[in-house]
């Protein structure tokens, strides 16, 4: 196994398409291991961080730096899952397969990985139905089991169980905590605290496209450092 | 009514004439339809995909060539092909080769305009998804022409009726040479001007039917393909 792509290095970050700063001067040190939570309200700029993280936005100044240089070795060392997965017109097993050949798996090894990708994600009984028609969260599972076939050292989840029902919740959650347990790092984007205190170990909170805060889960619900972070919790749960 | 009974009758009266007028008339545009998907759908993709200097120019001339007259296609065809043009040692003219170029040109704007559009909705909701998992440019573009498969049908069928409606083109660079590159829209015109309205009504009769079951076919495809795959 080759050195580690982490630590994820964010040096000053800014992202300002057509001059309006969406992200500004963020700089982080995404290190392995604890569950990183990305938390703010809808518009703070959550996805648009993972994207720069991820690579799917240049940033418009600032280094994002990682520990691979190579480009195609990086981009097959981490995955993401987003609010809205997008399927293939496939089946939900091509779905896997497909993601397993862009990553350059070998070709009798996809078909038997895929398929134990689907049952660690409980789909393995719909592995030949077209993905396209399987529900919003069985999608969303067949996402995760198409990021655990590639065995991401780093995935992003971007809000992974907006719009999903309680049970679904519950599934993928579970599946997030089986990526932990199995050495992934979990950087995931959320406004739900809920699912912030059950899944992550630190918390970044984010505001207006800047880090506001950084600490670990238990400290940052038990006391926020800064009263921006103090009034989101306040808001989200407003019985408190 | 009687006039169109009166045509069919006549139609099949032809028989053998008139089966080889509709089997060209088929090769022709089919042919003509599948050099153009071959390179309308990569270039429509291209298009959807890749974002270079000239992309938009690019467009706007597809867009616009859509509407190109069969008629000065034909000629330009007609132009290349002739002993004298610069293509002329083919020995093309007047056979049925060149009706199928012509065709091509024709319906190549728009296939590839057609193409260009669905792809890039598809491209729009598969970007993100595509960049992360590492597909380049030509993986997606491939991944983007088998995943809108159902959308390019009717880019296809546009243009084929586009093909099997055109009668400027095939009639200058054909010919309309009775057993060697008339077809049915070149045959028609000639009856019309001979002044055999039943005759032409039937061809024409014929003609609509053609089309009409190949256009029923393929959006019988399509549909049960899309409820199969979503």
């Amino acid at each position: 196994m080759a050195a580690s792509i982490l630590p994820l290095v964010l040096e000053n970050v800014g992202y300002a398409p057509r001059g309006e700063p969406l992200i500004a001067g963020v700089s982080l040190e995404i290190a392995a291991g604890p569950s990183t939570i990305i938390l703010g309200a809808n518009g703070a700029g959550k996805s648009v961080l993972m994207r720069l993280m991820h690579g799917l936005l240049p940033p418009s100044s600032g280094r994002v730096r990682w520990s691979e240089s190579d480009a195609a070795s990086l981009r097959r060392r981490q995955a993401m899952v987003f609010q809205r997965p997008v399927m293939l017109r496939r089946s939900a097993l091509a779905n896997v397969i497909y993601a397993m050949k862009l990553a350059n798996i070998r070709a009798g090894e996809r078909e038997s990985q895929a398929l134990a990708a689907l049952d660690e994600v409980g789909l393995r009984h719909l592995a030949h139905r077209p993905a396209r028609v399987l529900s919003g969260g069985e999608q969303q599972r067949l996402a995760l089991a198409r990021a655990w076939a590639l065995h991401p050292e780093v995935l992003f989840l971007d809000e992974p169980t907006a719009n999903l029902d309680p049970a679904a919740v519950r599934e993928i959650e579970r599946i997030i905590k089986a990526f932990d347990a199995a050495g992934t790092k979990i950087v995931m984007a959320t406004h739900n605290l809920g699912q912030a205190r059950r899944l992550g170990d630190e918390v970044i909170y984010l505001q207006a496209g800047r880090v506001m805060e950084r600490a670990p889960i238990a400290s940052f619900f038990a006391r926020p450092a800064t009263a921006e972070a103090a009034a989101f919790m306040k808001g989200e749960l407003p019985w408190v | 009514m009687g006039a169109i009974g009166e045509g069919l009758r006549r139609v099949l009266e032809l028989d053998r004439e008139l089966w080889h007028i509709v089997a060209l008339s088929l090769e022709v545009s089919l042919s003509a339809v599948v050099i153009a998907t071959a390179l309308g759908l990569p270039l429509g993709a291209v298009l959807a995909v890749k974002r270079f200097p000239g992309r938009r120019t690019i467009i706007v001339l597809l867009n616009a060539l859509m509407g190109l007259p069969p008629v000065v296609v034909g000629l330009l065809i007609y132009l290349l092909l002739s002993r004298a043009g610069p293509l002329g040692e083919l020995g093309l003219l007047f056979t049925p080769g060149a009706m199928i170029i012509a065709q091509s040109v024709l319906v190549l704007p728009i296939i590839a305009a057609l193409a260009r559009q669905a792809l890039e909705d598809a491209w729009r909701e598969y970007e993100e998804q595509l960049r992360s998992l590492g597909a380049r440019e030509f993986a997606a573009a491939v991944t983007l022409i088998w995943d809108a498969r159902f959308s390019l049908v009717t880019a296809v069928l546009a243009g084929l009726g586009r093909a099997a409606a055109e009668v400027g083109a095939v009639m200058i660079v054909g010919g309309n040479i009775d057993g060697v590159t008339r077809v049915m829209t070149t045959a028609i015109a000639l009856e019309t001007s001979k002044g055999d309205l039943p005759l032409a009504l039937g061809l024409g009769f014929v003609l609509i039917t053609l089309v009409l079951l190949l256009n029923a076919a393929a959006q019988l495809v399509k549909e049960t393909a899309e409820r199969r795959f979503g």
